[in-house]
């Protein structure tokens, strides 16, 4: 962990500006996944700056009758909400199938969707990594990558992101809400958000370096069946090798997202036309133009068969 | 703004923090990069709780923060200005154990015992969690009260890693404190 | 005390303390928190600084050039020790790699420098400011590439399990090509990582030419002449101290790069040093249980009596490294006039294989135990009954040599009523929802080893019993049985029993491995106690041989002594150690179980959780069923890791383990192991010490992964060979979903 200085912010912009002014400066809030990488030096902020006591720790009504969680609410909070549980069921689910109850309780809403990718080899400072160290190569493609991505990756990068989370927040069309040094806001859908990583796989998501998120807002409930279901070597505390979020209507129409198989929560708004003709076909149309590596390729069939466990269940 | 720490004025070597560990003030001035965990260990030689990973992988770390248990490996120590922390020694003690270490101790909830605080910890505020009615991955009904289940526990208590392989004994720990307190 | 008759009866078949389900003495410091680990040892030696060790960031090839100036500008550092500073030193007893020292890198992440600081993150950070320039050489990786050309070798685990390169008995080839009914398959099991909980950690201090060092290791007395060795110092120079260990598992059997590091880091700073090894750094740095490829083939008759067995199995390592042991149990553990074994050693550079928990039979019986299973099904036999059938009382190469105690169809036959097994269907036939749900059996089999073990014994004018020995408790309940042990000899209640373990200042004993800690190291407490029991009777002025100890009373005839007199002119001090004769070469000493074990595969993912496990145990008598049925839950919930999530995964460019942190190398959590039962058959084993005990810490992982993996099979219809059984092995397998 490289040397840095630290301080406590007060209020959103004013953290935005402490970012601003200091290059190499960074938010930290659960920290969970910064600290990890900071050990590591894969993160060397030269500054933190606290955000944990900027008050954004709440989850509010919306008037259009959705909700706005606030940047700081912590994973746990969120799960165990009562109009999460109730009406955006999906949400709470992801949230209790990642990490840890500790992992959860310390976790935050925008941390969540910031975390870095698990790949092994973003982890190792010894192998190349153009996630780490733009231009070095990407050991994963001819490296181990059971767990890595078979769709959205290029050839300098096939890493996952590794949220469950963000998963149901895209299936549940969600929005982040940031602001700026110069105290201006931005709204960006959570499809906008995260990027695939093409020849700039250091870049994970649109955020400006001294954009901070204060809410991610929601849309009023979808309603229908809402489904979690998160495949996994083990049976908890593990990263999903595919995960699908999914919320199903009772006509058979619904919306899906996949996490665990690209460099961002997965969904194919088109393909959700196929929904109605099973699994195969939806997955087929979500999965086309895959490239798995040798290591991984079973994600495709797996996906199909996950989703076809979730359509089960939402007939039954 | 509160608090800033010469982020113009270059770096500072260490910075001072306050909080309470196990209902004791704790005034420390510290490197930044120092760690609750090692805070704890290093600095306060409180011991009890372990370093198993030092990456968040294993949960030998956990202490409660104001109550709720968190891995304090991955957290900085000066991030909790005023915090109460409780550690295992905040607990019990081998003459005076808390119901919980003396399950442990009666089911054999441990074998070489470096998981151990980590486990403990973890059960004692995850029996609050569940009086809470925080749902898990297990909770098969979401608007429903949560259920004090072996598998709730199972789940619960997964962030806890015991590579000597107890577990099976540590959920009778955990079950037999929690049918006592009802 | 030498044992070299079976034991007759003696003050432990009393069993007042001694087999009774006890507490651990130790539990109350564990529960708190309060018992002092390597690393946490602050009280020992004034002033330590932290060292920080930096791994190579290439597998093989040499280290040019270090560039040093940055780290030893940074704030705080007090020394740097790099591999460049010397020539290579000596290695410990038993180990392929070296650990320090010289240019020459053998694997990823060997130790090539220690930065020493004031404080943890100042070393650790001016570690990073190194910049290494190396010269790569290319290397070996890949098992499956190397095994056609592995030559013969013979192996030796250290542990208790070997075999010379190649054993023939009868006529395998010819009895195998007539045999009616015959299996020949291929079976792989992974690299592994012990992942103990407490990272390798040591405090060193050095005092003139003396050395002391705070450790976490499971056998001092080969820890404390590797140090000798190392150091090339007097072993009366060194002293070792150990007394928690943070789980082992063969990690901790030897001295590592944390103990030398801390010593060189020490010297160089003039002050004490304490290193751990950091989480990634462990798996490639230190060693693991190596990948196998092993080969069975069985012949039988239609009845399903074993004419022709043979088991073949090919490992790689460095070049000075062992084998894997993985053919030795077939040897003994099944009948078959015709009989072939053999072990294949490629060269790997990959980090050095070791022993892990069970060496040899714990991933040799994962393929032994499922090609029982499928020849069983050949056959038309319950997996049973055709085990039954092939049972032997006398080791199968030399039916001289009778099994000291042997009841496997004991254990085989309780666990199948207990466990519900006549309620197994026909595989795929069983559904539970979305689960398809199967049973499976294993034998397990695992020997049990006699190794001298000493200890000392005092007793004071408080009638306290104090018990010394180097014995290290690494979780195996090693206190409280030593503890009880003393208790039954000299007639004390448990709460009058000091145990002092772990210091090399100590009677040497047995150490923890190889299942062979709890007999041995008892045994011992028991030979000094009967030495303590004379020195107490000869104060006492009472004849030794009619003194019965009890409720802290020597009495003899009509007299009756309190026991704390016999020290009311000072402390007495009685020291021995158990030393054997040839009855482990007369006899052969094995532990048998029968492990079951139920499992649920996700129909439509194939995400396979275990539901039930039961092992049935008999390996002489148990000292304290509480700890030893640890002992065996413990070792079936490693064994769940193996079969189903453990791999250490291999770069077969880069060549290191890529997973190298307790994320990426998935160890079993709570939610994967259901409640686990362990039943004890009430046996003794005269012939194994005056203890009557063997060892059950092993044996509980020993044809646990078969047993699942047979599940898995009566699960699905699907047989998986090669482990761990993941999903994506079974998902195109299984039947189609809607």
């Amino acid at each position: 962990m490289k040397p840095f200085t630290y301080e406590r912010a007060s209020a959103p912009a004013e953290a935005a500006a402490a970012v601003a002014r200091t290059p190499g400066a960074k938010f930290i809030a659960g920290g969970t996944n910064l600290l990890d990488l900071m050990k590591l030096q894969i993160e060397t902020p030269t500054h933190l700056v606290d955000v944990n006591r900027l008050g954004l720790d709440k989850i509010e009504s919306t008037p259009e009758g959705g909700l706005r969680i606030g940047a700081l609410v912590r994973n746990t909070d969120l799960a165990s909400d009562e109009r999460v549980r109730r009406d955006y069921g999906v949400l709470s689910r992801a949230l209790s199938a990642g990490a840890t109850g500790q992992l959860r309780n310390q976790a935050t809403t925008a941390g969540n969707l910031l975390q870095r990718t698990r790949c092994p080899y973003f982890y190792d400072t010894a192998q190349a990594c153009n996630k780490r160290q733009p231009g070095s190569g990407c050991s994963a493609l001819d490296g181990v990558s059971r767990q890595l991505a078979v769709i959205g990756s290029s050839e300098a990068c096939i890493a996952t992101h590794p949220s469950d989370m963000a998963v149901a927040m895209r299936v549940l069309d969600a929005t982040v809400e940031t602001v700026k040094a110069d105290g201006s806001n931005r709204a960006i859908p959570m499809a906008e958000f995260h990027r695939l990583p093409g020849d700039t796989p250091q870049i994970d998501t649109v955020l400006q370096g001294d954009e901070l998120i204060t809410a991610v807002t929601l849309p009023k409930p979808a309603g229908g069946k809402q489904f979690y279901r998160k495949v996994r070597d083990r049976a908890s505390y593990a990263f999903a090798l595919v995960s699908v979020a999914a919320i199903i209507q009772r006509d058979g129409t619904g919306k899906v997202a996949l996490g665990g198989v690209a460099h961002k929560p997965w969904r194919v708004e088109a393909a959700e036309a196929e929904l109605s003709r099973g699994a195969k076909a939806t997955a087929a149309a979500m999965l086309a133009g895959a490239k798995p590596t040798h290591d991984n390729a079973f994600k495709l069939p797996l996906v199909e068969r996950t989703l076809a466990a979730v359509l089960a269940d939402a007939r039954a | 703004m509160a608090n800033p720490t010469g982020a113009t004025a270059g770096f500072q070597p260490t910075m001072p923090v306050a909080f309470t560990v196990n209902g004791q003030a704790a005034n420390l001035t510290l490197d930044p990069r120092v760690t609750l965990l090692d805070a704890l260990r290093e600095h306060l030689h409180l011991t009890g709780s372990k370093k198993g990973c030092d990456h968040g992988q294993c949960g030998a770390c956990t202490v409660m923060v104001n109550g709720r248990r968190i891995l304090s490996c991955l957290n900085l120590a000066v991030m909790h200005e005023g915090a109460e922390i409780t550690t295992i020694e905040g607990l019990g003690t081998p003459e005076n154990l808390h119901p919980m270490q003396a399950a442990f101790v009666k089911h054999d909830g441990y074998q070489c015992g470096y998981c151990t605080p980590g486990q403990i910890c973890s059960s004692v505020a995850m029996l609050e969690e569940i009086k809470a009615g925080i749902p898990s991955h297990v909770t098969a009904d979401l608007t429903a009260p949560v259920q004090l289940t072996e598998a709730e526990i199972r789940e619960r208590l997964s962030g806890n890693l015991c590579r000597c392989g107890a577990y099976s004994n540590i959920v009778e720990a955990v079950t037999e404190v929690a049918g006592r307190q009802g | 005390m030498k044992f070299d008759t079976p034991a007759g009866t003696n003050p432990i078949d009393q069993l007042k303390v001694v087999g009774r389900a006890t507490d651990r003495i130790d539990g109350k410091y564990k529960t708190t928190g309060t018992a002092p680990y390597a690393y946490e040892r602050h009280d020992v030696a004034p002033n330590q600084a932290y060292g920080f060790v930096l791994g190579a960031g290439i597998p093989k090839g040499r280290v040019r050039t270090m560039h040093l100036q940055a780290a030893k500008a940074a704030p705080g550092v007090l020394a740097i020790v790099t591999t460049l500073d010397m020539p290579r030193m000596e290695r410990g007893k038993m180990n392929a790699a070296y650990l320090f020292g010289g240019s020459e890198v053998q694997h990823y992440h060997q130790a090539i420098a220690v930065v020493v600081a004031e404080t943890f993150e100042q070393a650790r950070d001016a570690a990073a400011l190194i910049r290494v320039d190396y010269d790569t050489e290319p290397g070996k990786f890949d098992l499956a590439a190397e095994a056609p050309n592995a030559p013969p070798v013979p192996g030796d685990s250290e542990e208790g399990s070997g075999g010379p390169p190649e054993e023939r008995i009868g006529d395998f080839e010819g009895a195998f090509a007539s045999a009616p009914v015959k299996l020949d398959a291929r079976y792989t099991t992974s690299d592994e990582s012990h992942a103990a909980m407490e990272p390798h950690a040591t405090i060193a201090a050095w005092q003139g030419d003396k050395l002391t060092l705070w450790t976490s290791n499971q056998m001092i007395a080969w820890g404390k002449g590797s140090i000798a060795k190392i150091f090339g110092l007097k072993p009366e120079n060194v002293r070792l101290d150990s007394p928690y260990v943070g789980g082992g598992f063969g990690s901790k059997l030897f001295i590592r790069a944390d103990a030398v590091l801390a010593a060189l880091g020490a010297k160089a700073a003039g002050r004490p040093v304490k290193v751990t090894l950091t989480r990634p750094l462990i798996a490639n740095n230190t060693t693991h249980r190596p990948a196998t490829i092993q080969r069975i083939r069985i012949g039988a008759t239609q009845d399903g009596r074993i004419t022709a067995i043979a088991h073949e199995s090919t490992s790689g390592n460095l070049p000075d490294g062992d084998p894997e042991t993985a053919v030795s149990q077939t040897q003994l553990l099944y009948a078959g006039a015709n009989r072939l074994t053999s072990l294949r050693l490629a060269h790997l550079d990959l980090p050095e294989g070791n022993a892990m928990r069970a060496p040899g039979e714990a991933p040799g019986m994962m393929a032994l135990e499922v090609a029982m299973d499928e020849m069983a099904e050949k056959l038309g036999l319950d997996p049973i009954e055709f085990r039954i059938r092939n049972d032997t009382q006398v080791d199968p190469e030399n039916h001289e040599r009778r099994f000291s105690q042997r009841d496997l169809i004991g254990c085989l036959r309780l666990g199948a009523e207990r466990f519900g097994w006549s309620k197994r269907q026909a595989p795929g036939q069983v559904r539970d929802g979305r689960w398809l749900v199967g049973m499976g059996v294993a034998a397990g089999f695992r020997n049990n080893l006699l190794m001298k073990s000493a200890a000392r014994v005092r007793l004071n004018r408080e009638g306290v019993v104090t018990v010394e020995t180097d014995m290290t408790d690494i979780g195996t309940g090693t206190y409280t049985i030593i503890a009880q042990t003393a208790a039954e000899m000299m007639g004390v209640p448990l709460e009058k029993v000091v145990v002092r373990l772990g210091d090399s200042d100590l009677p040497a004993s047995a150490g923890s491995g190889g299942q062979w800690g709890a007999n041995n190291s008892t045994a011992g407490v028991y030979a000094a106690c009967v030495k303590l029991r004379e020195a107490v009777a000869q104060k006492l002025g009472i004849n030794s041989a009619d003194a019965a100890f009890a409720d802290g009373q020597v009495r003899a005839g009509n007299r009756s002594l309190a026991l704390a007199d016999a020290a009311r002119d000072g402390e007495l001090v009685a020291e021995d150690a158990i030393e054997y004769g040839d009855l482990g070469k007369r006899y052969q000493q094995s532990t048998f179980a029968g492990h079951f074990v139920e499992v649920g595969v996700d129909a439509y993912t194939a995400e396979v959780r275990v539901r039930r496990m039961l092992a049935v145990c008999a390996a002489g008598r148990i000292l304290n069923p509480k700890s030893a049925r640890s002992q065996v839950i413990g070792a079936m919930t490693m064994a769940v890791g193996s079969a189903l999530t453990e791999k250490l995964e291999v770069d077969k460019r880069r060549g290191f383990f890529v997973n190298h942190d307790l994320a990426g190398y998935e160890v079993p959590v709570h939610a994967d192991i259901p409640h686990q039962e362990v039943i004890f058959l009430d046996e003794t084993d005269p012939i194994s010490s005056p203890m009557k005990a063997k060892g059950v810490g092993e044996l509980g992982i020993c044809g646990v992964g078969g047993a699942i993996g047979n599940a898995v099979y009566n699960a699905t219809g699907v047989r998986v060979r090669d482990y761990p059984i993941t999903l994506d092995k079974l998902l195109t397998k299984l039947p189609e979903t809607a």
